[in-house]
């Protein structure tokens, strides 16, 4: 596997065990952040996060994968 | 009163001109009914996207949940990122294969990746059988809505006709634009009602977010934590289903077919990148849902927890707008529905089924002849068996997500066999089956549809490796 690909995948994981595999570990009220129950903060939280993970994500396949293959038109 | 009529007709007229303008000047043949000539960028896809996530389930299933069920329902603000994060990476290949062998639908990259149209015609019959019920559920969502914002003045059955027999000829004259046009429309709207209500119905009964979260707490201290106020639904459950629905969702026929129609990989890379954050307005839908809880509890039905409380705090022309929004939110993934659903019978099952020799003409006019039939019977279905909002659509899931070997080993996997997937599609279909049947669903607290997945695509890797296939040619 390419680098840029396997670094991508590392990233595009994050999401998957934040708001999957975490659940049981923040299944709490407490501590309320900003007003909100700490379990939705929490999926928020990664909700919002995701999007930057993503571009990291992309970031990581244009540089260490330089030669995407075909379809770019 | 009468003015929440014409706001609520009045949009659901304006938007179908607009979806029947949005083909003129448009040869329509299978590729630019289909997927719109594969000629759409980021803004249109986006619009596509957030046009099927964002369904009439958005405003009455998500606020219904939040006010019956409390924290189980958060696995609606997690799938949906998920499923982005999934097409990242899944769907640029896929669409690459797309445009080189010219797909318009799921079945193709089936039927040329495993070099099988039976498979193919296997699983255009499992997509229809899945999207049935997804149309069924947008159709009484709709019919749902008009009513209760008429205040009872419009019967379920004359909002659907009327709305539906327009969704039709839209989708009839200009297939998959029309759908992305409208989307225009639904998703100005929707924003605007949700943000209206979310933001305004906490601060005008609690004074803020946080107040409201306060005395939500106090009142009932398990709502806002797995299981919430439903014991099934603990943890397990929303992990399972949360997953199931993150991996599945692109794997529905209509969604792989609007992909289809974006005009590069990189189209879609940025959408799967920026789409995550459209996710956001849900957490507002269950602002609603938590104030209703405390301001109206008791509601005979959860689904209308978002319209009451907007009747009660708001003008009813507004409970109008919220009437036409509800209405073109459903339209907007029923065009699309019914688009791929046509197209999936006429040219997965009949064309490649029963007459490969087919001309592209004659599947076409089928296509468009199937519109109107599949439209009739969801319509009947529709108003014969109305049903609880959620459950008909995670059902339709545990059909798609069986997809999910064929389509992840198929792009990944040079080993994968026809004959693996084959066996992983039938025995994860019959798991399901036979837990739905049962009344078995959830099992151990996971829902049948993971658990049919997972089961699925062990056999179909175990099988695959002790099988050989010709290799295919995807040059």
């Amino acid at each position: 596997m390419k680098k840029g690909t396997k670094l991508a995948l590392i990233f595009g994981a994050i999401p998957y065990l934040t708001m999957v595999l975490a659940l049981p570990f923040v299944n709490r009220i407490e501590p309320m952040i900003l007003g909100f129950p700490f379990l939705l903060f929490w999926i928020l939280f990664w909700v919002a996060m995701t999007p930057p993970i993503l571009l990291l994500a992309y970031l990581c396949e244009k540089k260490f994968n330089p030669k995407e293959e075909g379809g770019e038109q | 009163m009468n003015l929440a009529l014409i706001v609520i007709f009045g949009t659901i007229l304006i938007s179908s001109l607009v979806g029947i303008f949005a083909g003129r000047h448009v040869k329509m043949n299978l590729e630019n009914w289909t997927v719109g000539g594969r000629k759409f960028g980021v803004v249109i896809i986006w619009l596509l996207m957030a046009g099927e996530i964002y369904t009439t389930f958005t405003f009455l299933g998500a606020s219904g949940w939040a006010y019956s069920k409390g924290a189980p329902a958060f696995y609606i603000l997690i799938y949906g990122t998920l499923a982005f994060a999934f097409s990242f990476f899944v769907m640029p290949p896929l669409w690459r294969m797309g445009k080189k062998h010219g797909f318009h639908t799921q079945p193709d990259f089936f039927i040329k990746r495993y070099d099988s149209r039976p498979l193919g015609v296997f699983v255009a019959l499992i997509g229809v059988f899945s999207i049935i019920p997804y149309l069924q559920l947008q159709l009484s969502g709709l019919g749902f809505i008009v009513r209760v914002a008429s205040n009872d003045v419009i019967d379920d059955k004359v909002a659907i006709g009327i709305g539906f027999v327009l969704t039709c000829i839209f989708v009839f004259t200009s297939g998959i634009r029309g759908a992305a046009w409208v989307s225009i429309i639904k998703n100005v709207m929707m924003i605007i009602a949700v943000a209206v209500v979310g933001i305004g119905v906490p601060i005008i009964y609690f004074g803020s977010f946080s107040n409201m979260f306060n005395v939500l707490i106090e009142r009932m201290p398990h709502h806002l934590v797995f299981p919430g106020s439903v014991p099934s639904m603990d943890v397990r459950w929303v992990m399972s289903t949360a997953l199931m629905m993150g991996l599945g969702f692109y794997m529905w026929p209509h969604i792989v077919g609007s992909s289809f129609s974006a005009k590069s990989d990189k189209v879609i890379k940025r959408n799967a990148i920026i789409l995550p954050l459209y996710q956001i307005p849900i957490l507002l839908i269950f602002l609603v849902g938590f104030t209703a809880v405390l301001v109206l509890p008791g509601l005979k039905n959860s689904d209308t927890a978002f319209l009451e409380l907007v009747n009660k705090t708001y003008p009813s022309w507004f409970m109008g707008f919220i009437g036409a929004a509800g209405a073109v939110t459903a339209m907007v993934p029923s065009a699309i529905l019914i688009l791929f659903a046509s197209t999936l019978i006429a040219k997965n099952i009949y064309q490649t089924g029963f007459n490969p020799k087919a001309k592209e003409e004659s599947v076409m006019r089928l296509s468009r002849i199937m519109v109107l039939v599949i439209a009739t019977f969801a319509l009947v279905f529709a108003i014969l068996i109305p049903n609880e909002i959620v459950r008909l659509l995670i059902v339709g899931y545990y059909g798609v997500c069986q997809f999910f070997p064929g389509v992840v080993f198929g792009l990944f996997w040079k080993r994968v066999t026809r004959a693996g997937i084959w066996s992983g599609m039938v025995v994860g279909v019959a798991i399901v089956l036979v837990l739905i049947i049962t009344k078995k669903d959830p099992y151990l607290g996971l829902n049948a549809g993971i658990i049919g997945m997972t089961i699925n695509t062990l056999i179909a890797a175990v099988v695959s490796l002790l099988t050989k296939m010709k290799p295919v040619d995807l040059t």
